[in-house]
This record gives C-alpha cells, structure tokens and sequence, in this order.
C-alpha cells in the first residue's frame, strides 16, 4: 500500500515535471548531463503591494504612469527652486559658466549645441521616468507624481516641443513627438569583420 | 613621492609608541598616548616598521587575520567624482584586485543591509517572485572569468597619458551567482517577453532594457567577485552581469527585473550611452567591440637599449581573442604576439611580444583579432564608419606608443 502510494506519487511527479517542463524555453538537463528541477522552490511570491512599490518604471506606451497632472507654469515655479541650482537658469545665456549638471534646454535642430531634450531625447515618457527616479540630485525621489508632471510640462515647453497652455497627464505624454526621435537607430554593427 | 613621506611619518609614530610602552609609563598616562596611535594606525596607510638590513636575522611579524599588501607596492585606482580607473600598467595578468576594480556610478555607492536585501522579478511571468540573498545563493552556482568595460572607455588629447588614464574604465574578475535563466525559470518567464528592464536600489534607481535572449544565453545574477562577497562600488550584494555587453548594463546593487514584450527607453539607453553614427543616432549598441592596449612599455616607463618584452592585455565582446599582433616599427609590419593561456571568452587575455630595441625612435602598437574575424580598426577606419562627429562610446581604435631616443614612451594622440 505504501510503495503503492510512494510510485503513484512519483508517477505524477514526473507527469507534471514534464508538462511544466514542456513550457520551458530551456531544455531542463544540464550541460552536464544532471538534470535541472523546472523549479527548484526557493523564493516566494511577491505580493501585489510588494510590487506596486518598486515598479515606477514608464514605459513610451504610457505603460506605468500614474494618476494626476501638470502644467508648464507650475513646472517653471518647481524647476527654479528645485532644478535651477545645478541645471541652470534656461532663460539666460550659461554658455560661459560650468554648471554642476548638465543643461537641458536645447532647439529641436538636430546638429544644434548643447545636446539637450530639444534635439537629442527620443521620447517624453522618458524625462518623467528619469526625473520622478532620482531627481532632485540632493533629494531624490522627493517629487509627487503632480510636481513631475509639471517639471516635465516645463521642459517641454522650454524646448519647443509643447505650447504654454498643454496639461501634461497618462493621457497626453506619450502623445508627445520627439524632435529627436527620428535620429535613432538600433544597433547596426553585426559583429565579424565589418567596422561598423 | 608624497605617500612616501607619509609611510614615514607613520612609522615614527610608531617607534615612539613603542619606546613610551617599552619605558614602562604609568596605566593612567599609557592609555591616551595608546588611543592617540590608534587613530594613527586607522588613518595611516602602511604601519610596518622598516625592514631590516638583513631579513634572516630578525624573525617577522606572525600571521595576521588580514593580508596586506608589501609596504613598497602602491597600485591605485585614478579617481575623479564620477569614476574610478584602474591602473592598466601596474598589473602582470588579467584578474584585477578587487579593491582596485574600476568604478563608474550615477548618485554614490549605496549602504544596502544584506540581511535585508531582495530581488523582486515580475512583468511578464507566471509567479512574480522575491528571492532574499540566502534564496539565490542556494540555486546551483556558477563561475566565470570575465571582463567589464565602460562604453565610454577611452581618452586621449595628448602625450602624457598613462593606460590607467587611456584605457582604465575596464577590469576583470571571475564572478560568481545563478544564471539567469535559472531564475527565469523559476518564476516561469512568458516566451513572448523580449526585454526585461534591470533597476538598482542606489539614488540613481539606475535603469537599462536587456533583450530577454541574453538572460537565456550567458547573463548572470552575481553575489560574489574574486571568490568573496562583491565589492559595495561593485553592486554589494547582487548585480546583473552580462557578459562582453557595455558597463552601464549590469546593473549593480540590483532590486528589480521586469519582464517585457518592448523596450523601456530609459534615461542611460537614450540621451546616454548613444552615439552619432553618420546623421543617425545609433542606440542598444551593447556588444563591446574587441580591442588592445600595450602597457608595458607606456608613459612614464623607460626602456633600455636591448630585450624589451611588450606586454598587454586584449578582448573582446563578441568572444575570444584569436590573435593579437604587435607592430614595433609604427604599423609598417605586423607580428603575433603571445597571448596567454587559457583564453578565455568575453575576457581580458594577456599578450607579450619579444623584441630587441636597437635604440632608434619608433612607434609600437597593438591590434586585436577575435573569433568573429573583427580586426581593431584604427581611428580613422572608425571616422570612416561613423562619421567625424562620433561622440565618446564604443571608441575601440588602435593606441600608439612612442619611443623616444633616451628610451621615453609618450602616448600618441591622434
């Protein structure tokens, strides 16, 4: 009765080892030839809050952003007290002077100087993921979602690319259209002898 | 010359302490004078007194809980706010000391509590999961010996340039962890994802997207550099490593993988670690192309009339070294130079080429080969391909080292 217990328990072990296994992209033997477990146990499931608190990535689909917005007014407001200190004041020639962090206000023609959100950042979605991750320098991650929105509406503005009066939201940033974005290409370089 | 002069100030402190123990004080004065040496000793970089003039007739000092290096060797890593770089000339083989492994980090090295630590992975899985330290260190290990280099890595503009400042954004070290397919597995990764995003816990909360095909080939989850925990500038407890692929990419002190059916286009994928290519912007360029350079002989050394061995180190992204080739009369001829057993994939392998130096000035250079058939092109090979305005990554041209008469090496600029 046992033995009977302990092979049908076995049998339907390796049944479903290999209806899991049959899933995997990988083969489940080692190179070696000993064979992997599909799963080997360890870890836990992360719970839906768990994630929620680390997963603030933004993706160009919008895929990520949250509630609330902003507006360039407000954004200009955050940005002097916030931003200004180390990426300078965009409304006055800093050309001569050695800023701490680099400036971000740029036309939107491709061969102008300085390389800056104007003429050489591909898509929008990208400055809220960036500024909401780990700016301010000396305070990151401070920002509410609101104020970045409107740092971000700012920017955008301050580099041509919206008009004064656009409310920046989940809805409307990844509509926006980079200047840049036609610049970028994928990786051309195919590896062998070519110099690419 | 100014460490030096500190060595010294050290041990005569040290002298002193001894002789004030050995004079017999009293217990109530001998405690301040003991503290203030001790705040010597922490700050103070070498301790040991000099040695004798002959060593086998003094019995040395026992065995200790911690190695240190000899008291006349003094590699360092050349630092600047940003990043560290790793002194090139100073090393005879491939495995860098962990402590002089180079640094490049966007917002300081975080404290992170191991006991504390884990790896959420989650986006397009079946279980998104969390894995503590201990967790990922009972999945079946893995070793590997190989190379990290920043995309940025290399600088030039004039003579007086040392590898360390040319070259030395890159090392190597073996690293050891689980595979990330191993992971991936666990979790019961989605076969439509086709990128998963990296993200660290430092203030950067630092970001890249990784094609999903590289966690099925070689990429790795690494607690563990040159056989003990990873070093804090390297991603202490865990970073990603993707073997041959640009710096910036394995992630260091590693929280988070999300799996993807698209690219995130985050900040270090698109404004950064990008450049022109022609009118284009080229961007996901992540194998490093291969690439040499001779370090011995360099700037500041001076060579001999007579038997010069040239040493070096080659590598490459895309796999092995075939062959390296050194040429000692400023690129007119070209012979293979040795390259060091075991040659290892995606790693820094050591060449060495004998050459007899008649004393008249020259050029010696290096260039790379690896298994792809991909010859390190010159800098103007590189202008051609991309154009003059190139930007700073992915610059793997040639380097020239010149000889002068009196046996001076100086860097040439191009």
């Amino acid at each position: 009765m046992k033995i009977k217990i302990v092979v049908g328990t076995a049998l339907l072990g390796l049944i479903l080892f290999h209806q899991v296994s049959a899933q995997q992209p990988v083969p489940s033997t080692h190179k070696n030839g000993t064979s992997y477990p599909s799963r080997f146990g360890f870890g836990r499931l992360a719970t839906t809050a768990e994630i929620a608190l680390w997963d603030i990535d933004v993706r160009p689909d919008g895929k990520g952003l949250p509630a609330g917005q902003g507006d360039v007014l407000k954004g200009k407001v955050i940005y002097t007290s916030k931003c200004m200190a180390c990426h300078g004041n965009n409304d006055t020639d800093l050309s001569k002077i050695k800023l701490p962090a680099p400036v971000l206000v740029s036309d939107t023609l491709a061969k102008s100087r300085p390389k800056a959100i104007g003429n050489y950042w591909p898509y929008a979605t990208t400055l809220f993921d960036y500024i909401r991750r780990t700016m301010p320098y000396n305070q990151p991650g401070s920002l509410t979602d609101n104020e970045v929105y409107s740092i971000t509406a700012y920017l955008l503005y301050a580099n041509k690319i919206i008009k004064q009066n656009q409310l920046l939201n989940a809805k409307t940033l990844p509509g926006i259209v980079m200047p840049a974005k036609k610049l970028f290409i994928m990786d051309d370089r195919k590896g062998g002898p070519e110099v690419r | 010359m100014k460490a030096q002069k500190k060595d010294k100030q050290v041990i005569k402190s040290n002298k002193i302490s001894r002789r004030t123990l050995l004079g017999g004080m009293v217990a109530a004065a001998v405690l301040p004078v003991n503290s203030i040496f001790a705040k010597h000793v922490q700050t103070g970089p070498h301790i040991a007194p000099e040695p004798p003039e002959d060593p086998t007739k003094t019995i040395g000092p026992g065995p200790s809980a911690q190695g240190k290096r000899s008291t006349f060797e003094h590699p360092v890593r050349k630092f600047s706010e940003t990043s560290s770089r790793s002194p090139l000339q100073d090393f005879h083989s491939t495995i860098t000391p962990s402590d002089l492994h180079y640094e490049r980090h966007h917002a300081g090295v975080p404290a992170i509590d191991p006991q504390k630590y884990e790896l959420l992975i989650h986006g397009m899985v079946e279980r998104p999961m969390k894995f503590t330290l201990a967790e990922l260190k009972r999945f079946p290990a893995v070793s590997r010996i190989c190379f990290l280099e920043c995309a940025g890595n290399f600088r030039g503009g004039k003579e007086e340039l040392t590898p360390q400042e040319i070259l030395g954004l890159t090392s190597q070290s073996e690293w050891t962890g689980v595979m990330l397919s191993t992971l991936f597995r666990e979790v019961g990764a989605d076969p439509k994802a086709l990128w998963f995003l990296a993200e660290g816990s430092d203030a950067a909360v630092m970001t890249r997207s990784v094609p999903v095909k590289k966690a099925w080939d070689d990429a790795m989850i690494v607690y563990a550099q040159n056989g003990e925990a990873i070093r804090p500038e390297q991603g202490y407890p865990v970073r990603l490593l993707l073997p041959g692929w640009e710096g910036n990419m394995n992630i260091k002190w590693l929280r988070r993988i999300e799996l993807s059916d698209e690219p995130y286009m985050t900040r270090e994928e698109t404004s950064k670690y990008t450049y022109p290519v022609k009118d284009r912007i080229r961007m996901f360029s992540f194998e490093m192309d291969a690439r040499s350079i001779i370090t011995f002989p360099s700037y500041p050394q001076k060579i001999m009339p007579g038997w010069v061995e040239i040493r070096g180190i080659a590598w490459s992204g895309r796999g092995k070294i075939e062959k390296v080739e050194v040429s000692t009369d400023a690129g007119k001829t070209w012979q293979d130079a040795r390259l060091q057993d075991p040659v290892l994939s995606k790693a820094h392998t050591y060449f060495r080429h004998l050459w007899q130096w008649d004393g008249s000035p020259t050029e010696i250079l290096s260039r790379a080969v690896d298994e792809t058939g991909y010859v390190q092109p010159t800098l103007r090979q590189l202008a051609e391909a991309r154009g003059t305005a190139m930007g700073g990554y992915h610059m793997n041209p040639i380097t020239s080292w010149q000889i002068k008469t009196d046996g001076s090496t100086l860097f040439k600029p191009e």
